[in-house]
């Protein structure tokens, strides 16, 4: 199981990743391996504005379709238009080209409340 | 089983064949306007005898509750009787027209009439409308009223409706498709819904909660009135979902628990069979405060005689005519057969036949929740290294039972969810159990027979991931 440590971590196994001030979404790989082989990804529009909590699509594996909740608020400003053809980058690497969104955060202190990856290593058990 | 795999009628096609022999025409030939005729379709050409055979070949793989047990939960799969197939099929019934008008469908009317009168009995309810086609039909009608009845009262800020995160996965959709949004309340660490969160939950935008009860695990919602109590002092609603009231019927009636509206699936416990997508039913019951907002027309008598009425502030037709009709005769015929103690015995043997397997099964295969179960249970089927849930449903294919419904609710990890109903008697509940503790000693010992399962099917394990990523939905000869 890897740990993204340049990331912060939402309860719901959200990643949220700053670069260069915008945030960067995608799921823990902890979560693909939860969910199994995923065959579907629904995405927002670009230059939508959602809340932190608020879902901003959904995922779907051969198990169960899950929500995805913003790990913060703000527009998004680019989706990752390679789930479409091939969902399956999500699985294969959850943390780099299985990224989801990129989103130009509303406020950075959102990021102080979501988990570190040492706190969230320890919540899903890996530490 | 046939283990022989049947072609696709394309591949049975030969040039020329026919199906039926058209005399010659006595009329002249009209010519198609130019680009509408084309030269060749690619639809299959067949003689009566080979497209007889194909298609009785394929029904006889089919597997039906006819064949053998079928312990889907959450879908009460049970043996319908074949008397309430006659009743549906009589000429009375099949040949009325729906625009024959009241006078000549008085006998219709009166079932319709005498029907809702039974199903408001048994969920304690003032009115009920036969009119949803399905059970998520019915939850949308309810949620509609719940909007209306809202609306009338000037609530309109309440736009939120809570769901447990043990209720049916339809509830969500439901309230979305009639505008409002949706908040999972979590279940506590017994399967019941968690009153602390619930309690921080309402506020003066909750437009009410969806209930499963008994829910997806298989529990009883045991403060079922409390819960009630805490939303309506908030000036919410309760809906209930009553897709598995095979537990409750004759013994718990929802409507004086608390619950304002609620539906029950005909197809599922009174006795229509179903799992082919249709035809179902999805009554709607209602408080008499919620009564004047069904969906219409409901059957009424007057003067001695039946009619059609739309109630006083109806959210309105949501089917044509009468709803389903074949499946409200069969759900009638099956209520006059049982009469209330065969009601009381369906709940207390669909209870009864699921804890046995429970209690057989649980050492082998370990439960989320330790308790007595109603009428399903959920466990979970990891229960070796590398052996999943999907793995032991396979495997139970080649055992020649229906596998159970897994992976759902999705808070049970590996879950492995078993409604056996009330129409399996001790011996087949037996035999199934026998099965999985079979296969749980294979799982330990010979694992490899579990993923190559199924292997007694015409064909095996099906690729559901190709399946789902890159799906071929068209033959191409």
């Amino acid at each position: 199981m890897s740990i993204d440590a340049n990331a912060k971590y939402a309860a719901s196994h959200e990643y949220a990743r700053l670069e260069g001030g915008i945030v960067v979404v995608g799921i823990s790989d902890h979560a693909q391996a939860e969910l199994g082989d995923i065959v579907f990804v629904e995405l927002p529009a670009v230059g939508k504005t959602i809340a932190a909590g608020k879902t901003f699509g959904t995922v779907e594996s051969v198990k169960a379709a899950s929500d995805l909740y913003m790990p913060v608020s703000g527009t998004i400003v680019a989706v990752n238009e390679s789930l479409q053809g091939d969902p399956a980058l999500v699985n294969r690497e959850p943390h780099a080209g299985g990224w989801m969104l990129k989103v130009q955060p509303s406020s950075l202190a959102e990021m102080d409340a979501l988990m570190s990856a040492a706190d969230y290593a320890k919540t899903v058990g890996e530490a | 089983m046939n283990l022989i795999q049947e072609p696709l009628a394309f591949e049975l096609s030969s040039p020329g064949l026919v199906g039926c022999a058209l005399p010659a025409s006595d009329v002249p030939a009209a010519e198609l306007p130019a680009g509408l005729a084309r030269e060749s379709l690619a639809l299959p050409e067949l003689d009566e005898l080979t497209v007889v055979r194909h298609f009785t070949r394929l029904s006889q793989k089919n597997y039906s509750i006819d064949t053998n047990f079928y312990p889907l939960g959450s879908c009460t799969m049970k043996y319908n009787p074949k008397a309430n197939e006659a009743a549906a099929s009589a000429a009375g019934w099949r040949g009325a027209h729906p625009l024959a008008g009241d006078a000549l469908t008085q006998g219709s009317l009166e079932l319709i009439c005498r029907l809702q009168a039974s199903l408001a009995e048994i969920g304690g309810f003032a009115a009920v409308s036969l009119q949803p086609a399905a059970g998520a039909h019915g939850e949308f009608s309810g949620v509609l009223m719940i909007r209306d009845y809202l609306r009338a009262k000037g609530q309109t800020q309440r736009t939120t409706i809570l769901i447990p995160d043990s209720a049916h996965g339809t509830n969500p959709a439901s309230c979305t498709m009639a505008g409002f949004v949706t908040k999972t309340i979590p279940s506590g660490r017994d399967g019941n819904i968690d009153l602390k969160a619930l309690a921080e939950a309402l506020d003066d935008t909750v437009a009410g909660i969806m209930i499963t009860n008994p829910n997806t695990v298989g529990l009883f919602e045991r403060h079922i009135t409390k819960i009630a109590r805490m939303v309506h002092e908030a000036g919410g609603l309760v809906y209930g979902d009553g897709a598995n009231m095979n537990a409750l019927t004759g013994v718990f009636k929802p409507g004086k628990s608390g619950i304002d509206v609620m539906h029950f699936n005909l197809h599922k416990t009174f006795s229509t069979p179903h799992g082919g997508g249709g035809p179902g039913a999805g009554m709607v019951g209602a408080v008499k405060e919620l009564a004047p907002y069904l969906p219409g027309p409901i059957a009424v008598r007057k003067g001695g005689k039946y009619a059609l009425a739309m109630p006083e502030k109806s959210i309105g037709k949501v089917k044509a005519f009468y709803g389903n009709f074949g499946v409200l005769v069969r759900a009638y015929a099956y209520l006059r057969m049982e009469g209330a103690d065969g009601l009381r015995r369906i709940a207390e043997n669909s209870v009864l036949n699921a804890n046995y397997l429970r209690a057989r099964l649980e050492k082998a295969y370990p439960l989320k929740y330790k308790k007595g179960c109603m009428h399903e249970f959920v466990a979970m089927g990891d229960i070796a290294p590398g052996i999943h849930t999907l793995d032991i449903a396979k495997r139970l294919i080649d055992y020649g039972f229906h596998p159970p419904t897994i992976y759902f609710p999705l808070i049970v990890p590996e879950a492995l969810m078993i409604e056996p109903t009330e129409t399996e008697g001790k011996r087949q509940l037996d035999a199934f159990a026998d099965a999985l503790l079979a296969i749980a000693e294979e799982a330990r010992t010979k694992p490899e027979l579990l993923h190559a399962a199924p292997s007694t099917t015409p064909v095996g394990r099906l690729d559901e991931v190709a399946a789902a990523r890159c799906p071929v939905l068209c033959y191409r000869g």
